[in-house]
């Protein structure tokens, strides 16, 4: 007996050894995660998230070309806490800003230090990829029902893999009202459907 | 005069009348058999495989591509829900596009397996009022919302039991199809139907060639001919290798919903357990499986 449950025990090691490296790595993962929250940006890769079981893909945050990394510009100037209209330069999110303007502005979604990445109210920091968290800070319900799959769109296999966009891939962050566009076509009416096929062509079109 | 109308020289003569109207015909005998040929569910796996090839071929020649026809059954365990959500749509139309590339719609005179119905707010859903020729600059339209209407793939689908020749039924997936085949054409379907989803080929149908789609499914979007009549299948070339239907993928506002209800965690069991859904006309006892939801 006594035998028995020591060899038992040494087949267990080699498993818990693994466990504790496993735990280890995903620590470390979380970590650099918090810390350098652009890191898969950089790489330009779809970052697969773990949401109960199910592998979901998201497609890289539609950012406008040559803006990111932010930094770039963001390193040499001063950070300016001050609330204002930007003129100098981002006007063009100026003109449009229509996100609860009254109350809100660039630095209560972007961080002010660090400005490749966002910023929750609890003072996390983000990427750019997880920005629909910071969006379900105050669309609760929005975020509950896109995680299930019933807001926005998703695409792929309806018994696999799925495909989801992003909030920001549909809703402008800085204008998230849809626009309005135009309609394709409107069908045929009736009457105007003509169904006309010369005699000779008939016996052609009977194969 | 009595020996000519024996029942021997009756049948000599039919015989000769009938020879000699088929070789007058100038009828091949692939087409003869192809005449001939059963009901799809009568096939056997090797009549089947050669139906297949044999149409293959017959599209290659006729759109100079390389087709794949699929015959594959339903997988076992599904029944196909849809759910639209009606406070998402804008009436854009993309769906119908969609729809019309993806299962080889005649382009000329047009078929449309979806009806993108405006209705008014104030009236709410009003078929009599509603208008499916809105044509503004842009949408939405103030004051209005919009309801798409295609097969809603009822559970009791009148249009099956009204067919005098068995040429649509109910696959065990809860899709209704038609075999274009054996359909001769009658169209009570078409008057069974409470949502006008059947759509009969009146003339010949025309799709240019580099808009046709190869991918194929024999009880689903595979060219028809003229004198038949086609449906929406939710896709089945599609939906039967997992994929999601095409209006489903097009839609700008994710206002479109599919899975299989007999799964406790699809979406669509989920928009069935907290939402507030709808059907249309459930008081006929239609039972569709396309259900309209408010996700809101």
């Amino acid at each position: 007996m006594k035998i028995n449950t020591k060899r038992r025990f040494i087949r267990w090691i080699p498993a818990l050894f693994m466990l504790v490296v496993l735990g280890a790595c995903s620590a470390s993962g979380s970590q650099a995660g918090q810390e350098e929250a652009d890191s898969n940006l950089k790489a330009g890769n779809v970052v697969q998230y773990t949401n109960e079981s199910t592998e979901i893909a998201v497609e890289a945050p539609p950012l406008t070309d040559g803006i990111f990394p932010c930094n770039d510009c963001h390193s040499d100037i001063v950070p300016n806490p001050q609330r204002r209209e930007l003129v100098d330069f981002h006007d063009d999110i100026s003109v449009l800003f229509n996100h609860d303007s009254e109350n809100r502005w660039c630095l209560d979604c972007h961080d002010m230090n660090n400005r490749d990445s966002l910023r929750l109210a609890s003072g996390k920091l983000l990427s750019f990829e997880e920005s629909y968290k910071l969006c379900g800070q105050c669309h609760g319900e929005k975020l509950r029902d896109w995680k299930v799959g019933v807001h926005g769109k998703r695409i792929g296999e309806w018994n696999g893999k799925k495909e989801y966009l992003l909030c920001v891939h549909c809703h402008n962050p800085h204008s998230p009202k849809f626009e309005s566009m135009t309609p394709e076509p409107p069908p045929v009416r009736q009457e105007d459907i003509r169904i006309y096929e010369p005699k000779n062509q008939e016996n052609d079109e009977e194969k | 005069m009595k020996k000519s109308n024996s029942r021997r020289s009756f049948l000599k003569n039919i015989s000769l009348a009938s020879a000699s109207a088929l070789a007058l015909s100038g009828c091949s005998l692939a087409e003869l058999e192809k005449f001939f040929q059963k009901n799809f569910r009568t096939l056997s796996e090797k009549e089947r495989k050669q139906l297949i090839e044999d149409l293959e071929a017959e599209y290659k020649q006729k759109y100079h591509k390389e087709f794949h026809l699929s015959d594959k059954p339903a997988i076992d365990g599904t029944l196909f829900g849809y759910a639209l959500d009606i406070s998402r749509c804008i009436g854009c139309r993309k769906c119908v596009y969609a729809c019309v590339e993806e299962n080889n719609q005649s382009r000329e005179p047009q078929i449309h397996w979806i009806q993108v119905l405006q209705m008014e707010k104030e009236k709410g859903i009003d078929f009599v009022h509603s208008d499916v020729h809105y044509n503004p600059e842009t949408v939405p339209e103030e004051g209005h919302f919009y309801l798409p209407v295609q097969c809603q793939q009822c559970r009791t689908p009148q249009c099956t039991t009204v067919c005098p020749v068995k040429a649509t039924w109910q696959e065990p997936d809860g899709i209704v199809v038609v075999d274009y085949n054996w359909c001769i054409g009658c169209r009570y379907c078409m008057a069974a139907c409470p949502y006008g989803a059947r759509h009969f080929n009146w003339g010949k149908p025309e799709i240019p060639e580099e808009e046709i789609n190869t991918e194929m499914h024999y009880l689903g979007n595979r060219p028809r001919m003229k004198g038949v009549v086609e449906k929406c299948t939710f896709c089945i070339q599609r939906v039967r290798e997992g994929r999601y239907p095409a209006c489903v993928e097009v839609c700008p506002v994710g206002a479109r919903k599919f899975g299989n209800l007999l799964d406790p965690n699809s979406e669509i069991r989920y928009i069935l357990e907290n939402k507030r859904v709808l059907v249309l006309k459930e008081e006929l006892n239609t039972q569709p499986k396309f259900y309209y939801f408010f996700g809101v």
